[in-house]
């Protein structure tokens, strides 16, 4: 606990948390966005979110070994995880689309087991990162340091979100998908094949998790095991900010960053990943007891 | 006469197949876990990802107490096994009120978000191990001895775990929480008092893998915090795959689904090398999509299609 007195006493330590941490809060947020569009679409809470942002870390990790800018294998691992997400799709995700949110819930997660397992077997289970060398930024006479990577991690991580925003409202696919989400038989009397719609919807979110994937990557570090962390941040930040709102969801994405980075420095790097889940379940069962309050006011 | 048959074969294993204990002895944790899992996943309808909790929570209060309390072998295990289900039962009961609140999915994903914090934190606190676990005291024995020991205080264990559920579910209890199961609300109209109700169901889950985890501690020999004691991508899914394999909320589902799912389990080990987990992934993934309603759910189904199409002619044939 000497640390909080230690954060107290030197306001610059404590600027350079909620600087960390809202700069990975984009990251998270994104993540996160991808996770509500798919909930809103096809009603499945996709626990391989996590999973597949690991996927998207290792295609710029390899790309980046092969002499390809990670700043470049972004589109690369969007790409590759839009396949990636459009197959999973076709083999397993279909099949509880719209179906009991508990069987969504369990082959989601075995799904996450499994590409686990698989990345596991095939890269190893060493921890791997990008190193993009792009220097820092010193603010406050070098007291706070910006690593020019995160800011770039965070500028990218806002990009996509607005692209995937412009597309959602302006796009044909995207207003179907809009639609569907609304209303999915109301879209099919229409004339929207719900079907492709589904799959579009969970592949984009593939490609979402992909280039925020690529950005883990180049700021932090990347492992097969890595994915539930993600997961579980993303399922926060949309029970806290409701599905669809970009805004509150950005938000609260950074406030999750601050949130864990002062965690993480006042308890302990160890803690850091118990206090994300502690935080989860905190979340919720505050969540229930404020709905649970509400309802009384109602009678 | 089934459980005599049943029984006489589980006591003569180690004498059948004594190459197989300690395999044996992991079958009968693996039946307990889909047993306790089923009283909320089956029968009360709350699926829960985080019962481990309470396997890992008995684990290491059962390997601190045979650690530091100075008693003799077989008293520090009895005692550090009380203690684990007294904490197991007490964590229940105080996050019970809770977490039982939340309701469908959001219940399922605070207490995958449980066992995983538990796991997290077991491995940052020192004083158990941290990282590099634990390792429970040598059994004073002699060699082979230790295997049946354990082998039989599991099958003590599961067996009146099993008795234990049966007798639960003949009672009014039972009905409780398959009410609370088919409609919370309306069960709570009632006059079912479903928090008390769903707080103890959580409590005798806690109670049998709190008393489960030292033994199992000693079994392995070394007490990993992620890999055994609070193994939720493997424990944690397993014990609620086992239970929808079976059937869920059949008293016998979960121990034909545990069986059936830790052979098959068993034999990836030894046959895949190096790809039985991604094995396991691909089989985690078929159940759930093929096999949801499980065996014994499967079984009535068959019967009830059968009986209705045997039921069709007589009643062509009975009209006027």
């Amino acid at each position: 606990m000497s640390n909080l007195a230690l954060l107290f006493d030197t306001p610059a330590l404590a600027l350079q948390l909620v600087v960390d941490g809202v700069l990975v809060g984009a990251i998270f947020a994104l993540v996160a966005y991808g996770m509500a569009l798919v909930w809103g679409v096809t009603n499945v809470i996709n626990v391989a979110q996590g999973e597949l942002v690991m996927l998207g870390g290792y295609v710029v990790y390899y790309l980046d070994r092969y002499g390809v800018s990670p700043v470049f294998g972004l589109p690369f691992a969007a790409v590759a995880l839009y396949i990636v997400g459009w197959i999973l799709y076709r083999l397993a995700v279909f099949r509880v689309v719209n179906g009991d949110l508990f069987t969504s819930l369990l082959a989601t997660f075995g799904l996450s087991i499994l590409l686990q397992q698989l990345m596991n077997q095939i890269f190893g289970a060493d921890i791997r990162s990008v190193q993009a060398d792009l220097g820092s930024f010193f603010l406050a006479g070098g007291l706070v340091t910006v690593a020019k990577v995160k800011l770039l991690a965070f500028a990218m991580a806002l990009a996509v979100g607005a692209g995937l925003v412009l597309f959602l409202k302006r796009s044909r696919l995207g207003q179907a998908i809009r639609a569907t989400s609304q209303n999915a038989r109301a879209a099919r009397i229409l004339g929207v094949d719900t079907h492709r719609v589904y799959a579009a919807t969970f592949a984009l979110n593939a490609a979402i998790c992909g280039a925020a994937g690529g950005l883990v990557a180049m700021t932090w570090i990347i492992h097969p095991y890595l994915g539930l962390t993600y997961t579980v941040r993303s399922f926060m930040i949309i029970v806290v900010a409701g599905l669809g709102n970009i805004g509150t969801v950005l938000a609260s994405g950074c406030g999750l960053g601050v949130a864990e980075n002062a965690a993480g420095f006042i308890l302990g790097t160890e803690y850091e990943t118990a206090f994300v889940f502690a935080l989860l379940v905190a979340i919720l069962v505050g969540r229930n007891l404020v709905l649970a309050r509400q309802r009384r006011y109602l009678k | 006469m089934l459980y005599g048959a049943l029984a006489v074969l589980a006591l003569a294993a180690t004498w059948l197949v004594p190459a197989l204990t300690t395999q044996m002895t992991f079958l009968w944790l693996m039946i307990l876990f889909a047993l306790t899992w089923d009283i909320l996943g089956g029968q009360m309808g709350y699926n829960s990802f985080g019962n481990v909790l309470f396997f890992g929570v008995g684990m290491y209060v059962c390997a601190v107490v045979q650690r530091d309390s100075g008693l003799s072998y077989y008293a520090a295990l009895a005692s550090g096994m009380g203690l684990a289900a007294v904490v197991s039962v007490a964590l229940a009961a105080l996050l019970g009120p809770a977490i039982l609140g939340l309701r469908g999915h959001y219940f399922a994903i605070a207490t995958l978000g449980l066992g995983v914090a538990a796991g997290d934190l077991a491995a940052a606190w020192e004083y158990i191990g941290a990282g590099s676990g634990l390792v429970p005291p040598p059994f004073p024995g002699a060699v082979g001895a230790r295997e049946h020991f354990f082998y039989y205080l599991t099958l003590a264990l599961l067996a009146a775990t099993f008795c234990t559920l049966r007798w639960l579910y003949s009672r009014r209890f039972g009905l409780a929480i398959n009410a609370i199961r088919d409609d919370e609300d309306k069960a709570e109209a009632m006059g079912i008092r479903t928090t008390r109700y769903k707080t103890v169901a959580w409590c005798v889950a806690a109670l049998f893998l709190g008393l489960a985890g030292g033994p199992i501690g000693s079994v392995a020999g070394f007490i990993d915090p992620r890999e055994l004691a609070f193994a939720g991508s493997t424990f944690g899914v397993w014990m609620v795959l086992m239970a929808m394999l079976g059937g869920k909320g059949t008293l016998w589902g979960p121990v034909i689904g545990a069986s059936i799912f830790y052979v098959t389990q068993e034999a990836f080990w030894t046959y895949l090398l190096g790809w039985q987990r991604v094995a396991m992934g691909v089989l985690i993934v078929l159940i759930v999509l093929f096999f949801p309603t499980g065996i014994l759910g499967w079984l009535r189904q068959r019967r009830a299609r059968t009986q209705a199409s045997a039921a069709a002619p007589a009643l062509q044939g009975g009209a006027p």
